[in-house]
């Protein structure tokens, strides 16, 4: 078995056997979805105008929830220099380790927006649009939220780091993704946002694991 | 090749030479103008009191940290590239939710291509193969870190204080690993604060006792 996969298995094993850890963002995602209609108030237009931003943010911060766990284990136990002095080399274990993290964290994302987006009155055309920008953004979020997670290792209260670091770069994904749900929703052309939020997939699957396999090297110093 | 661990063919030819060698850890000096020679089938103790950069010199053969002055020459890689190497730090890299299998398993998948079974018969794990890695013991956890070099094969081994949390049992045995692995032409550099017991094991003395840290008598 290829490194790739072999640590994609034991990614995603670990998610299998403690699940928790992805019903827990899951969770987040759900209730932080849940405040708007009890803030600001059931009016169905309301809703349907803040829904696609709404999803939107909360799949940002679930993301984020997840993202300081992403490397952790794997510094402090050592596992980090095994990467580091043996013969794989760390980018095929970055890669691997983004897939499963998408996995178990965008793709349930993912899943459950249509719920929440027919909870917030969302037109029906903007659903199909919703799940797509999410499929081609969420592998950014967790992409962009790798080199952030590997930047803070060693450093103490390193979750609202990870926050403070990556939150700026994820606005370009937020503001493509709501653009697209609303240009379907008023008749406009979504393809412009959908195919710049492809180009931000492509620029960070060639860009992102590079550098967080740099940043875990100057962590491990 | 039924031998036990990742087959039993001598290792190409290999070399260390390292001189003039710095760290500066934090704006300390840990040590300078350290200086050796390995090749082959050595075994080299490092030796020193605590803080005296032990574990640094390891991390600095290994490729993790720079060196502050001074160089680390391999021969006996692809090129000029250093040999494969394993690098068994003071920390157990077990994951407490994969068993001991799935753990010797992943690693073997990540850089070797020995058997899972003879790796942790090398280190007297064989029958704790199915046990989550959450319940071994300290030592147990030891021992299948231990296991990893002789799964990956490779001619270079670096083991930082490998016989702590061991107990008399376990030590022979990585003694012994460490034994077929020099027969084997393999370089094992072991930093311990006991005699390790490995036959012509050369030292390498670090610390301010030792200037120079050349080659000395036990």
């Amino acid at each position: 078995m290829t490194p790739y996969l072999a640590t994609l298995r034991r990614d995603l094993r670990f998610a299998v056997r403690h699940g928790a850890d992805t019903a827990v963002v899951l969770a987040f995602f759900v209730v932080a979805v849940v405040l708007f209609p009890l803030g600001v108030g059931p009016a169905a237009g309301t809703l349907a105008a803040i829904a696609p931003g709404v999803v939107w943010v909360a799949a940002l911060l679930a993301t984020l929830l997840s993202l300081d766990r992403l490397f952790a284990a794997d510094f402090e136990d050592g596992t980090v220099d095994l990467f580091l002095t043996g013969r794989t080399g760390l980018l095929p274990v970055v890669l691997a380790k983004c897939a499963a993290h998408w996995l178990t964290t965008g793709l349930p994302l993912i899943v459950l927006s249509p719920v929440l987006a027919a909870m917030l009155h969302l037109p029906a055309a903007g659903y199909l649009m919703l799940a797509l920008g999410l499929l081609l953004g969420t592998p950014v979020l967790t992409l962009l939220g790798a080199v952030g997670a590997a930047l803070v290792l060693g450093a103490r209260r390193g979750g609202v780091l990870i926050a403070i670091l990556v939150l700026p770069l994820y606005i370009p994904v937020l503001i493509f993704g709501v653009l697209s749900v609303d240009a379907v929703i008023h008749a406009a052309d979504p393809w412009p946002h959908i195919l710049l939020l492809g180009a931000a997939l492509l620029a960070g699957l060639v860009l992102a694991p590079p550098a967080a396999v740099l940043a875990l090297r100057s962590a491990a110093e | 090749m039924n031998a036990p661990e990742n087959g039993s063919g001598p290792y190409p030819a290999l070399s260390l030479s390292v001189e003039g060698l710095a760290c500066v850890r934090g704006g300390r000096a840990v040590f300078e103008g350290l200086g050796f020679e390995a090749a082959g089938g050595d075994a080299i103790e490092l030796r020193g009191p605590n803080g005296a950069g032990k574990s640094s010199l390891l991390r600095l053969l290994a490729g993790l940290l720079p060196p502050a002055a001074g160089a680390v020459a391999w021969t006996g890689g692809d090129g000029a590239a250093r040999p494969p190497l394993t690098y068994c730090g003071h920390r157990d890299p077990v994951k407490p939710w994969l068993t001991a299998r799935e753990q010797l398993a992943w690693w073997r998948d990540l850089e070797g291509d020995g058997s899972v079974e003879a790796a942790a018969d090398a280190m007297g794990i064989g029958p704790l193969l199915d046990v989550a890695g959450g319940l071994l013991s300290a030592g147990q956890r030891r021992r299948l870190a231990l296991a990893r070099p002789a799964l990956a094969g490779t001619p270079v081994w670096l083991l930082d204080e490998p016989a702590v949390s061991l107990d008399e049992d376990g030590a022979a045995l990585l003694t012994a690993m460490i034994g077929r692995h020099r027969a084997r032409g393999g370089l094992a550099i072991v930093a311990t604060h006991r005699p390790t017991g490995l036959p012509d094991a050369r030292t390498v003395h670090l610390g301010r006792d030792a200037p120079g840290g050349a080659d000395s008598p036990r």
